[in-house]
This record gives structure tokens, C-alpha cells and sequence, in this order.
């Protein structure tokens, strides 16, 4: 056993720990901030893989920006969280059966156990890099040559993910009342002004 | 004392232990949309556990490559589904799935 095993058992310890916190809590905001933790142990194990661009990734996109918008959505919506958590007890039966039988079968083919039927456990073609190894120039080097046209199609799919989460967000209230630039921007003096004649008067 | 025991077959199990937890999590949690939405994200962190592992394992950057790009649709999938939750909780007053059945015949 060496450091790095401890390691890799100890995040693994806190992955599984904290998913099964996500699932099974009372209240969505824990849940919410088990998966964030769920997120950092990951990424840790991640940085043991030599996956430093996308661990930092990881913290920073997820952690940073997608569990922030979870939390805010959690904490805007007003959810009766007694009445979400019925059925949690009757469906508990079924749903550890369908895990089981599932990770039973994954662990059967991929896992320590079984007839390894993927070659998986002979697999190792890992490569230490050395110190001064740059994982993120490496990552940005095929990112930008080989897939660079699936890096554009990433573009505009974040793109189209902005436009969408607005427009479907943005309310008008009817009750409010609303400038509109262009009928500012249109009006004549003819619409606003009128001169009217009128005979002079003499002041006596 | 030198040698280690995890290799690949370590990370492909807790990547299916993760999953199996958010299959259950999608089975327990059925009636609030917002806890679905989180196992799904833990569903595809399993995923990206093994592309990374993989990619370790294969010494070949294209699964990091592929994890770059499921991180970038899954964060589209979690502002585009957080989206419709706030509106569909804004004309429904609710976010429970059993009550969402209007296209019911």
C-alpha cells in the first residue's frame, strides 16, 4: 500500500458518503451542499489521475457556478419538503434492488471481482509524467487542432444555453409599466405640440 | 509497502458505485425535480470518473477531451433545466412530478 492508495481510499470514502448524502437527506439545500463535496473529493481524485486542468475545472465550474444556481433555485422556490419526502420509504425497497442489481452487474464486468471480461484489470499503460509536465497545455495542444470544431460546437451550445435560461426566466408583469424606446424615438412634434391662433389683445 | 493495489478496475467500481447511488437517489427522490436534476449530475460525474480513468490509464488525452465537453453540456443541461423548474413553478406553484400531469388524458 502506498500514500497515494490511503489517498485514493479516503476521497473514494468521502465520494460515496457524500452521494449517498445527496440522496438521502430531508432538506434539498443539504442535498445541494453534499454534492458540492461530493464535487471536491472528486476533483481530488481527479488530481491523483493527472487530471489537473479538468479537476480545477471541475471546482470551478461546478462548485463554482452550477451548485451556486442549484442552491439559488432551491432556496427561491418555497417546497413543502415534508410532502416531497413521501413515498421515500415505500420506494425505498425497490430502489436499493434496482442499485444493487446494477452495480452487481457493472462490478461483474468492469470490477475486481468477476472473470474480467474487458481486460480492465491488466490494463495499464499509465505514464508518471514528469514535474515540470504541463497537463493544461497538453489538454489546450489537441483542444485547439484536432477538436477544434467540437470546441466551437461547445461555444454555441453554452450560447444557446444563455438565450434559452433568459427568455424562458424573463417575465413582463402587465401591471407595470414599461418605456418603449422606439415609439420614444418616433414621435413628431405634430403629435405633442399644437399652435393654435389667437388674436392679438391690446393691454390697456 | 511499495506497491500499489488500486489500478484501474478501483476507479471503474467507485464510478459504478456512484451510479448505482444515483439510480437509487432517481427512484427515492421521485417526487421533487430538483433533487432528479442533482442525480443526474451525479450520474454523469460517474461518467466522467471513467473517461478520466481511462484516459490515466490509456496515457491518451482524448478522454480528458471528452470530459471537457460533457462538463460544457451538463452545465447547459443544469441553466437550461434550472429554467424551466422556475417557470414551471411560477405558473404551477409547485414542483412536485405527481401533480405535474395535465398532458394526462
Amino acid at each position: 500500500m502506498m500514500i497515494t492508495d490511503f489517498l485514493f481510499f479516503a476521497f473514494a470514502g468521502v465520494v460515496i458518503a457524500s452521494a449517498l448524502g445527496v440522496v438521502a437527506s430531508r432538506n434539498p439545500v443539504h442535498s445541494a451542499l453534499f454534492l458540492v463535496l461530493t464535487f471536491f473529493s472528486c476533483s481530488a481524485i481527479w488530481l491523483m489521475l493527472e487530471a489537473e486542468f479538468l479537476a480545477i475545472t471541475l471546482v470551478l465550474v461546478y462548485v463554482g457556478a452550477v451548485m451556486v444556481l442549484f442552491l439559488f433555485v432551491v432556496m427561491m422556490l418555497d417546497i413543502n419538503v415534508a410532502k416531497m419526502r413521501e413515498g421515500f420509504v415505500s420506494y425505498l425497497p425497490v430502489g436499493i434492488v434496482f442499485a444493487v442489481l446494477m452495480l452487481a452487474v457493472m462490478v461483474y464486468v468492469v470490477g475486481p471481482v468477476g472473470p474480467d471480461v474487458m481486460g480492465t484489470a491488466a490494463l495499464d499503460n499509465a505514464v508518471r509524467q514528469a514535474a515540470d509536465y504541463s497537463n493544461t497545455e497538453a489538454l489546450g495542444e489537441v483542444l485547439y487542432t484536432d477538436y477544434v470544431l467540437a470546441f466551437e460546437i461547445a461555444a454555441v451550445i453554452l450560447l444557446v444555453a444563455i438565450i434559452a435560461a433568459i427568455t424562458l426566466t424573463l417575465r413582463r408583469r402587465p401591471t407595470t409599466k414599461y418605456q418603449t424606446p422606439g415609439k420614444q424615438i418616433k414621435v413628431k412634434r405634430d403629435d405633442r405640440l399644437k399652435v393654435i391662433k389667437s388674436d392679438a389683445e391690446v393691454l390697456k | 509497502m511499495d506497491t500499489s493495489v488500486i489500478g484501474l478496475t478501483s476507479y471503474l467500481t467507485l464510478a459504478a458505485i456512484l451510479f448505482a447511488i444515483s439510480v437509487a437517489g432517481i427512484f427515492l427522490n421521485r417526487k421533487n425535480i430538483v433533487v432528479l436534476l442533482m442525480c443526474i449530475e451525479l450520474m454523469l460525474l460517474a461518467a466522467n470518473i471513467n473517461f478520466v480513468a481511462f484516459s490515466y490509464f490509456l496515457n491518451d488525452l482524448s478522454g480528458q477531451v471528452f470530459v471537457f465537453f460533457i462538463l460544457t453540456v451538463a452545465a447547459a443541461e443544469a441553466a437550461i433545466g434550472l429554467a424551466i423548474l422556475v417557470t414551471l413553478f411560477r405558473s404551477r406553484k409547485t414542483i412536485d412530478v405527481e401533480e405535474l400531469d395535465s398532458l394526462k388524458g
